[in-house]
């Protein structure tokens, strides 16, 4: 027990020095500044993803992701604009704001399973990008744009960050904000799962009417995880608003809410940092097959194809398996 | 004896087809009363509105003077009546002991924030939960299986798991849907017996079966469904002698109401 929880710690720490030591300096010491950009956008995609995750432990194939991605992005970006706001305090308002937009939806939608929740998560990223078109308050086509880099946050006179407009490396500022919220959400996704909550939702996912017959309130259930699920998703839209200082109508489509839960098959379905690894190994695959030009698209698709019928349970089922051979 | 559960004029359609027609009866304080009648009499329709799965179209249970009918199934588990299941119902990819375990969590003291937070209400409850689980796996023989996966459980131990989730949720009355169903004789009279202690601890059971001797050896009473509409109710004894009860069931099988 002591040496299972002492592997734990260990792994945690090793993380986390990866992430926030290791990663950081082999990028300056190889100068490959770009490195950053692309590692920002997994371990943001892989928040989103988180989020999918979620809805897949109740029982809930979610393809609809982009639509609070996109939400949570142009309520940043509204708030800084429109308002003044500075971008710290819109971070978590996004996420609210997209829990609370998802509770209005989830009301009705979660009643459904199957296809039928896939299909209108399907819609809903669509009716998303519709809605951002034709809105006056998101500005249509043009989208929103020269949003500014985030400012200095102080806490009573103590300056916690610096304003990023005057860093010298604001690329490196931005992974570390992404990388600090991935933490926070997995860790949180880590405890939910691993208390009662989680087992809970593994018998909405497992049989809704045994649930219900032994006193689980499902409705309430389902909502409380498709809340946290969208605040996962509006989060990540709002930081990469504020990352690409912009945010259009055609930033989240259907393809990302496909993505975001391809990457959750793609890691596990049955491990909570299935997502994380799920998006980084998506991500790099897909950059790697630019090489190949034109059959870029045939090649991942078949890639994809063969990994779902080898490996059903996901990449990290195979550490699974090695451990019990082992 | 104190009546327990009082169901009144229940009816239930679906669309056109009466499934429960005007059905009363009421149930006796740790009484094992059995409901009976030809396949798709509405015995499973009947249990599905008393532990308010399906919302009756007219009528309503009581449940100590408490109407119970109409609402929510967990709201109706909350205050204490829970059902089986007549098809195997469980968590099929949960550990035996984590099916019973989280069966209890309408006992639960601690929130949902509490659970996620790890207070100490909430390990109180896990430990609690824990050592309940593991008595009632004991009472029900499922002890040595506890760290199976579910769906692995031969039939026999299907059931009990079953009715191990059920009594997890520390019911005033229990609705058992055929829980001989599938069973061999030795099975059918262990189970008879485990239905007996479950009585003997203070439970009331309500249950449907179509095993007929089984249900003469352990019922108090018996009430009888034939398309919808109550035709019987009595002692084992009086049902066997109950010339209409005789005629619902003429046709199929002679024997099958243990003459
Ligand atoms: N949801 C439903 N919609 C329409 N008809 C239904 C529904 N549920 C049950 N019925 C019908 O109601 C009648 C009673 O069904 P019920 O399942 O209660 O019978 P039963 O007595 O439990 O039968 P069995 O012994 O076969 O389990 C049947 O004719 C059945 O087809
Ligand atoms: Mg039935």
């Amino acid at each position: 027990m002591t040496h299972k929880r002492n592997v734990k710690i260990a792994s945690v720490v090793a993380f986390l020095a990866i992430v926030f030591i290791a990663v950081p300096a082999a990028i300056s010491a190889s100068g490959r500044i770009d490195l950053y950009y692309t590692l920002t956008s997994v371990a943001l995609l892989s928040i989103g993803s988180a989020g999918v995750w979620l809805t897949f432990y109740i029982g809930r194939i979610n393809i609809g992701q982009g639509a609070y991605a996109l939400m949570g992005g142009y309520v940043s970006a509204v708030l800084v604009m429109n308002h003044g706001w500075s971008f710290w305090p819109t971070l978590p308002v996004a996420g609210l704001f997209c829990a609370a937009a998802s509770v209005l939806i989830g009301l009705p939608i979660l009643r459904l399973r199957g296809v039928y929740f896939a299909m209108v998560t399907l819609t809903l990223t669509e009716v998303a990008r519709l809605l951002a078109l034709a809105l006056p308050i998101t500005n249509g086509a043009k989208g929103i744009v020269s949003i500014p880099l985030p400012g200095a946050l102080s806490i009573f006179g103590l300056t916690v960050i610096p304003d990023f407009a005057v860093l010298q490396n604001s690329r490196l500022a931005f992974y570390l904000l992404a990388v600090t919220v991935m933490v926070v959400c997995f860790a949180v996704m880590y405890r939910l799962v691993n208390s009662r909550i989680g087992k809970l939702c593994q018998s909405l996912q497992q049989n809704e009417e045994l649930a219900s017959s032994i006193g689980v309130n499902i409705a309430y259930l389902r909502v409380i995880a498709y809340a946290v699920s969208s605040f996962f998703g509006g989060v990540s839209g709002a930081i990469f608003a504020a990352i690409s200082q912009s945010i259009y109508p055609s930033s989240f489509t259907v393809t990302d809410s496909v993505n975001f839960m391809l990457n959750c098959f793609l890691g596990g379905l049955g491990y909570v940092f299935g997502p994380m690894l799920g998006t980084l190994v998506l991500y790099f695959g897909w950059d790697l097959l630019f090489q190949t030009g034109q059959f870029q698209l045939l090649i991942y698709s078949g890639l994809m194809i063969v990994l779902m019928l080898v490996l059903p349970n996901g990449l990290l089922s195979l550490a699974e398996m090695t451990r019990k051979k082992g | 004896m104190a009546e327990m559960l009082e169901v009144s004029g229940l009816t239930k359609r679906f669309g056109g087809l009466v499934a429960v027609n005007n059905v009363s009866f009421s149930v006796r304080e740790k009484e094992i009363l059995s409901v009976i009648g030809p396949n798709g009499a509405g015995k499973s329709t009947l249990f599905k509105l008393i532990s308010s799965f399906l919302r009756p179209t007219t009528g309503e249970v009581r449940l100590k003077g408490e109407r119970i009918s109409g609402l929510a199934p967990h709201i109706a588990a909350r205050r204490g009546v829970v059902r089986t299941f007549q098809e195997t119902t469980i968590f099929k990819n949960m550990s035996v002991r984590d099916n019973v375990v989280i069966a209890h969590h309408l006992r639960s003291k601690a929130s949902l924030f509490g659970f996620f937070l790890g207070t100490g209400t909430a390990k109180a409850d896990e430990a609690a939960f824990g050592a309940s689980a593991d008595e009632i796996l004991e009472l029900l023989g499922l002890s040595s299986l506890a760290e199976e996966t579910a769906r692995n459980l031969p039939h026999g131990h299907l059931r009990a798991l079953g009715i191990a989730i059920g009594l997890a949720t520390d019911p005033s009355i229990l609705l058992l849907d055929e829980p001989f169903a599938g069973m061999n004789h030795d099975e059918t009279m262990r189970m008879v017996a485990m239905v007996r202690r479950l009585r003997e601890r203070g439970l009331t059971i309500l249950l449907v079966e179509h095993d007929m001797p089984a249900v003469m050896r352990i019922s108090d009473r018996i009430v009888v469904l034939n398309f919808g509409q109550k035709i019987a109710e009595g002692t084992p004894s009086e049902i066997q002698a109950d010339d209409k009860v005789i005629e619902a069931y003429l046709g199929s099988e002679d024997e099958a109401i243990g003459l």
